[in-house]
């Protein structure tokens, strides 16, 4: 057993949702309790999905498992089919339903469905949600794809004159700026005349997934999703995957030269382009305030990774500290940690990564939504660089992390949170005024001692206004929530001086509420 | 009403007194009894919550939770993993090792609950087993009990009656021979709890409430004790507490104008309070709910509301807004349905109000698409799809963590359900 308080994964049923809910016309069946169907409201809260998941839970109970909970998932995978007529369905178990051992991939194969049906085995009290998409996404591929072409042959070359063609392999649901990064990189291998044969998992058919053979070459976005996938196709169809993560400018560039050679095309014109803004706002002498600040960074291995180097090389940061919740990158995140001198945290222990942020005292913290919760507790400027998300992950305007553009977005969303320059420097030489202390945060940030403040304005109209508080009331007003006290302060008042009231009891507090309304 | 009748085997309506119930049992879309953790650890302040289960426990927990990261919570998951399911023996020692580590790190923890998950429930691990031994070790300093929050059992507030059955053993015996008074059973606001607390002063009625909120002040009970309800889904609870010979007062709940004074009035009439004094006392919160009311009832009046089963608070709410603000009830859900503690609900509702009790969601979903309500309360994971088709829905799930028992909370209650309509109509205007 594990004492754990907060996951930056869920378990591998999640993942897999992640894949089934990103794909058009796929539907999975999971033999789960109805606790289980929480992670609906991942995709419909979180991500604003304006459909639910595609799936099917058997919602179990205590008085199913005495007699026939296999009939009951049966049953679910026939009225699933009849009422969503998916062209290929998942089915597997959450932790509960693997406990059960009721052989989901069995009992789908026993219904004799006239459509793909694959079985997954996730193991849920050994793995996790990253863990369990990719291999969703390879049983997906393998079972659809691997039809297509009888395993180990090549497709033929593509004939000479035809422009070369990619999949692009790892944008799932609930990722981390995936919808834009997508878009992006596709802009880029257009310019590059490079044609995208498929998306997938998101947006792709199973149709789609058949037509995988027909790219020249693999350009794989996540490796934590699709790393797996895109090994089985190089081995099965010959198709060579790309290496780099195209966030930052210069992985970016490095990019374009790898899918260049790839593609057998030109990358001079592209990367002869003065495509983003990144360099020219970090050479600009208001960045020079961006010297040396101290970035702790956690994530994912591919963002964290990226993360580093654009801090480093790029922005002028000291990177003090690096690292990953995903064990299964760990070896990589550990390299990448040497080219800063420092040690690797990995780790998916929550207070483990709070103490280690204490510890090292950076001034910007580039992490996950849990590291934006650290960072904020411990007053540090933060900028969200990974999954695991929230909701202001996904922005309504276009905001890519991946290729030129996504450059120009990192350097706004990365500086922000810090001093701005010239501000910085008017605090340094007015420290001693008492509007400018140490403790003052920069003036385009909120702060929560702001927020407290609010109410000061009510106690000057009290003492003008010579309505008393008795202290019972005074206390009840205590309850209501900071952010909205000062307004039923406020509103009680200006109550108690139109009714003639003196003294300002429990009862006129409640007289007011009910005659403002909310 | 009689389409949405028709489109299910006659077989599976049967009635409830003259009201129709539509018993279901396809997949369910609620939260398992884990989620009352979000707010019973805020509630006893002293008390930690530590599940017994797997990831998906802890990735419900936080997900529930949504934005509310704690520093470090009064929560946390003990997951399971591979070798513990090798062999059952040492998962004891494992929890031994886990509560120690837990203990030793929050040494301001009084009451601990070892919280029983899916998993845990089917690998028969025995948490009432854990719990006394581990009582043992750290008794008296920390009092350690069980219960089970699996959703294989529980459904969304039964988590919360589980909780409290747990604690009724270690309420102390009320001594022999003193005089009546009264128990309010149900997590209650702190705000609403003191607010009750001084109507039942005026009435001269010695209160007390269940749950506390520090694990130290729990209430007596034994047969001078008279249980009112606070929350409809506390069935064990309440038998527990009856069989520490205690009476229950049946009422509707405090919910609307209507329902606090008929809920007051049966406290009132147990402990024999003068009606003169009654009056006194409710009359200026009666006045002042009427009067916020007021504001929202042309607002609703009229209009169609569907409920998706979730708290089981929708049978007292869908009373509430039927009689209180004139709402048109097409489909009352209910995951659960205690009919001895809702007989004064069901009594108030109007004739032929279609109740369904557990769910089948996909049919649930063609009845309601059908019916086109003009409001759709349902949980987080179907909110926003039946509003990208074209629906107005309140998120149930807020109507559990906002004050809305009461006579002062009553207009923020018709708020809640006005909320969503006036964004629409702004939004579309």
């Amino acid at each position: 057993m594990r004492l754990t308080v907060w996951t930056y994964e869920g378990p591998p049923h999640v993942g897999a949702m992640r894949i089934a809910t990103a794909m058009e016309g796929v539907h999975y069946v999971l033999h789960a309790p109805q606790g289980d169907t929480y992670a609906d409201l991942l995709f419909t809260m979180i991500e604003r999905r304006a459909k639910r998941p595609p799936v099917t839970y058997t919602t179990f109970q205590a008085r199913d498992l005495g007699s026939d909970t296999a009939a009951l998932f049966k049953t679910a995978v026939e009225d699933a089919y009849a009422r969503f007529q998916p062209t290929a369905m998942i089915v597997g178990a959450s932790c509960t339903g693997e406990l059960i051992q009721d052989d989901p991939g069995g009992l789908a194969r026993a219904l004799n469905l006239p459509i793909p049906v694959i079985p997954l085995d996730l193991p849920s009290y050994q793995r996790k949600e990253n863990w369990g998409a990719s291999e969703t996404f390879y049983q997906l591929v393998r079972t659809l794809a691997g039809s297509s072409a009888p395993s180990g042959s090549k497709p033929p070359r593509r004939p000479e004159g035809l422009p070369a063609r990619c999949n692009i392999l790892g944008p799932s649901a609930l990722g981390f700026r995936h919808r834009d990064d997508v878009e992006e990189i596709t802009r880029l291998l257009g310019r590059l005349g490079i044609v995208v044969n498929v998306v997938a998992p998101l947006g792709a058919t199973a149709a789609d997934l058949a037509r995988l053979s027909e790219a020249d070459f693999n350009v794989v976005l996540y490796p934590e999703i699709a790393a797996t996938t895109a090994k089985w196709l190089e081995r099965t169809f010959g198709q060579p995957a790309t290496k780099t993560i195209p966030i930052g400018v210069g992985a970016t560039r490095d990019f374009i030269s790898e899918v260049a050679a790839l593609a057998g095309v030109d990358p001079a014109p592209l990367l002869a382009g003065d495509e983003t803004r990144l360099p020219w706002y970090s050479r600009s002498v208001d960045s020079t305030y961006l010297t040396g600040k101290r970035v702790f960074i956690f994530g994912d291995a591919t963002h964290a990774i990226a993360a580093a180097r654009i801090a480093a090389q790029e922005l002028g940061f000291e990177v003090v500290g690096l690292g990953t919740y995903a064990r299964e990158f760990a070896r990589e995140v550990r390299e990448a940690a040497k080219l800063y001198d420092i040690e690797a945290l990995i780790t998916d222990d929550y207070l483990e990564v709070e103490a280690r942020v204490a510890e090292l005292r950076p001034e910007l913290v580039l992490g996950t939504q849990m590291e934006r919760h650290i960072a904020k507790r411990l007053g540090i400027g933060c900028a969200v660089i990974s999954a695991p998300v929230h909701v202001q992950d996904f922005p309504a305007r276009y905001s890519p992390q991946m290729g030129f553009e996504g450059a120009n977005v990192i350097f706004d969303s990365w500086v922000h949170p810090l001093m701005m320059g010239l501000e910085e420097h008017l605090l340094a030489m007015f420290r001693d005024d008492p509007e400018f202390h140490d403790g003052a945060t920069p003036s385009h940030l909120g702060t929560t001692t702001e927020l407290e403040q609010v109410p000061a304005p009510a106690t000057v109209q009290t003492e003008k206004a010579a309505v008393l508080w008795s202290s019972e009331a005074e206390k009840e007003v205590g309850k209501i929530p900071f952010f909205v006290r000062g307004k039923a302060r406020r509103n009680t008042e200006r109550f108690a001086a139109d009714t003639g009231v003196a003294l300002i009891t429990v009862e006129t507090l409640y007289d007011a509420k009910a005659h403002f309304g909310r | 009403m009689s389409d949405t009748l028709t489109m299910q085997k006659p077989d599976a309506i049967s009635g409830c007194g003259d009201l129709p119930v539509l018993r279901e049992r396809g997949q369910r879309e609620v939260f398992c009894g884990l989620t009352g953790i979000v707010w019973l650890h805020r509630k006893i302040q002293d008390a930690f919550f530590l599940i017994v289960g797997s990831r998906t426990c802890a990735h419900l927990m936080q997900s529930a939770a949504g934005v509310m990261i704690f520093a470090e919570p009064r929560f946390a998951t003990a997951i399971i993993e591979e070798r513990d399911l090798a062999g059952l023996a040492d998962a004891h020692d494992e929890l031994d090792r886990i509560v120690a580590q837990l203990l030793d790190r929050r040494p301001d923890i009084k009451l601990l609950f070892l919280v029983g998950s899916c998993p845990s429930e089917v690998i028969k691990l025995d948490l009432s087993r854990a719990a006394s031994r581990l009582s043992r070790t750290y008794s008296p300093s920390v009092r350690i009990l069980n219960y089970s929050g699996s959703g294989i059992e529980t459904t969304f507030t039964q988590g919360e009656d589980a909780c409290l059955a747990a604690l009724v053993p270690s309420l102390p015996a009320s001594p022999q021979g003193c005089p009546a008074s009264l128990l309010v059973v149900g997590a209650l606001p702190e705000v609403v709890e003191d607010q009750f607390s001084r109507i039942f002063d005026d009435l001269g009625i010695d209160v007390r409430f269940f749950p506390p909120r520090h694990a130290a002040e729990l209430p007596p009970v034994g047969p001078n004790t008279r249980m009112l309800l606070a929350q409809p889904f506390l069935a064990e609870t309440a038998r527990l507490i009856e069989d520490r010979g205690a009476t229950l007062l049946v009422a509707p709940f405090p919910f609307g104008v209507d329902g606090t004074t008929a809920w007051l009035q049966v406290a009132a009439t147990a402990f024999g309070v003068d009606p003169l004094a009654f009056r006194r006392a409710t009359e200026p919160g009666r006045e002042r709910a009427r009067r916020a009311l007021q504001r929202y009832r042309c607002q609703l009046w009229g209009k169609k509301i569907f409920f998706f089963p979730d708290s089981q608070l929708e049978i007292p709410l869908a009373r509430f807004l039927s009689r209180e603000l004139s709402m048109e009830l097409v489909e009352v859900g209910t995951p659960y349905l205690h009919r001895q503690h809702l007989k004064a609900e069901l009594a108030l509702l109007p004739a032929g109000t279609l109740i369904s009790e557990g769910q089948d969601v996909d049919r649930q979903l063609d009845r309601c698409r059908a019916a086109k309500p003009d409001i759709v309360v349902c949980g987080l994971g179907l909110a926003n799809p039946l509003e990208a088709e074209g629906m107005t829905t309140k998120w149930s799930i807020e109507l559990v963590f906002s004050p809305i028992h009461g006579y002062d909370q009553a207009g923020d209650l018709a708020e809640l359900f006005v909320r969503p309509l006036s964004r629409r109509a702004r939004l579309v205007a």
